[in-house]
């Protein structure tokens, strides 16, 4: 944004011409508690991955979590019917 | 082909000859007939669009913002508390830059309630970044209505179009209502340059960061200041093609005026007639009237007030604790201006009050008297205000 013609490359009304920008933006530092899958007691049921408001969890049995986007938001553990997911302060594990 | 419409009509008419291709908009006095006839023109078939029903004024923008992002002309009108319900979404359609076309029936604002005339609820949302012009008569609804089209899509920018409540929605008056093919060619299909598209994806409304933000403002504030030479240029391409030009502002018996009056919408009809008595009895007196509120035509205000002595700024809203609002940005359009007229203002015509002849002389003498001494008694005034409330015990 150094020079009026650095202004002028931006696109009206902030529209973002290129699609799958989000990925720029690893928003796992704002995590304050962290989920653990138990994968003794995940049944693969998918109900993590549905509910990931991040899609930060993958699909199938013994689901992957990716901590690189992974808020911390808790839904996951909260919607978990087997109670396979736990959520533990951050940096503890 | 000349017909006798109401305002209402003009402007259904004018969003009908545009070829809009998607309406939203819920019912609000003294709005609803528009939309009333726009959706008889849907249903009949005269009118190839969708008419999006929705459940407020809010969800309305909103659907035309939707509609708008997609790319096709997007249309849609409101009144007083609708637009208020909208002023939220309003900011996000010139945030976002999407040409939507409103026409807004100027109505007093609640409470008290009041479904009548004043220019309260436009003026409230001056801020919002749209492009904002008032209509004296039924022949300027529509032929600002069509010209709105062409100064939003070419500067990425909504437009309101505004005209006052009953003064011009209900009444009826001959208007030219121009032939289709002749809009046609006025007014091209339109192209937004970046539509919502699965095929091309594109991010619409994303967060921006303080890095960002103040830079897309100011793109805005570039956009809105530049669109004023557009408006003229649309104004003058009209004017060559059906016989009307328009601009930021008109004169009338302005250049040798030693007191203007500065009006804003219908009052304008009023104040012409008032000058045309004036200058029977050889006073020069003239009127400047504002097409365009936003962007503000300070400089060619600036430019056709400067030789009168004095001013006199009739306008129906009031900002609360300050001035009015015209009057409070003509005072700045002579800031740091070498020379500049005594400038009075006067509030008048609230909530539907019928501004009279009595109140225009007055606010007239008030000027001339400030013209003839070089000082201005009161510099802010009500007009037809009472003191006495007849009825009313202490």
């Amino acid at each position: 944004m150094s020079s009026p013609s650095a202004r002028k490359k931006l696109p009206p009304g902030a529209v973002i011409l290129k699609a799958g920008s989000t990925v720029q933006t690893e928003t796992g530092s704002w995590r304050s508690l962290k989920p653990i899958i138990d994968e003794k007691k995940c049944t693969g049921c998918g109900l993590c991955w549905l509910y990931c408001p991040d899609a930060a969890i993958s699909k199938g049995k013994a689901p992957k979590i990716d901590y690189k986007y992974c808020k911390g938001c808790g839904i996951c553990a909260s919607e978990c019917p087997v109670k396979a997911i736990i959520m533990v302060a951050e940096g503890e594990r | 082909m000349k017909k006798v419409i109401t305002g209402n009509e003009a402007a259904a008419i004018g969003a009908k000859l545009a070829r809009v291709k998607v309406i939203s908009a819920y019912p609000i006095t003294p709005q609803t007939a528009i939309v009333e006839k726009l959706s008889e023109f849907v249903a009949n078939g005269e009118l190839d669009a969708e008419y999006m029903k929705v459940e407020s004024e809010h969800s309305a923008l909103s659907a035309c913002i939707g509609a708008a992002a997609t790319g096709v002309r997007t249309f849609t009108a409101t009144s007083s508390q609708g637009l208020m319900l909208m002023s939220e979404i309003m900011f996000v359609a010139s945030g976002l830059r999407l040409p939507i076309v409103m026409t807004n029936v100027n109505r007093s604002l609640s409470a008290p309630l009041s479904i009548w005339c004043d220019q309260q609820d436009s003026i409230a949302v001056r801020d919002s970044g749209w492009i904002q012009l008032y209509c004296e008569n039924n022949q300027e609804i529509i032929d600002s209505t069509i010209q709105a089209f062409r100064i939003a899509e070419e500067k990425l920018l909504p437009v309101m179009v505004c005209f006052d409540g009953y003064i011009l929605s209900h009444t009826t008056e001959p208007v030219d209502i121009p032939e289709q093919d002749e809009v046609d060619k006025f007014l091209p299909p339109y192209k937004y340059p970046y539509p919502l598209d699965p095929e091309h994806p594109v991010t619409i409304g994303a967060v921006g960061v303080p890095d960002f933000y103040e830079e897309f403002k100011y793109m805005l504030q570039e956009a809105v200041l530049e669109s004023r030479d557009k408006i003229l240029e649309v104004g003058q391409a009209f004017g060559k093609q059906f016989g009307r030009e328009y601009g930021l502002i008109e004169c009338y018996q302005s250049d040798d005026a030693e007191v203007l009056l500065l009006t804003m919408g219908s009052l304008s009809g009023s104040v012409r007639k008032m000058v045309d008595e004036y200058r029977g009895h050889g006073e020069r007196v003239g009127l400047v009237k504002i097409r365009t509120f936003r962007p503000f035509p300070a400089k060619e205000l600036a430019e056709a007030l400067s030789n009168a002595k004095a001013v006199a700024v009739l306008e129906k809203d009031f900002s609360p604790g300050s001035t009015g609002a015209l009057f409070s940005d003509l005072s700045g359009a002579f800031a740091n201006a070498k020379k500049s007229p005594l400038l009075l203002n006067f509030i008048c015509g609230l909530g539907g009050r019928d501004v009279s002849v009595i109140q225009i002389r007055k606010a007239a003498k008030a000027a001339m008297e400030a013209a003839k001494t070089g000082e201005v008694k009161e510099t802010v005034r009500w007009l037809g205000l009472r003191e006495t409330m007849v009825g009313l015990k202490p």
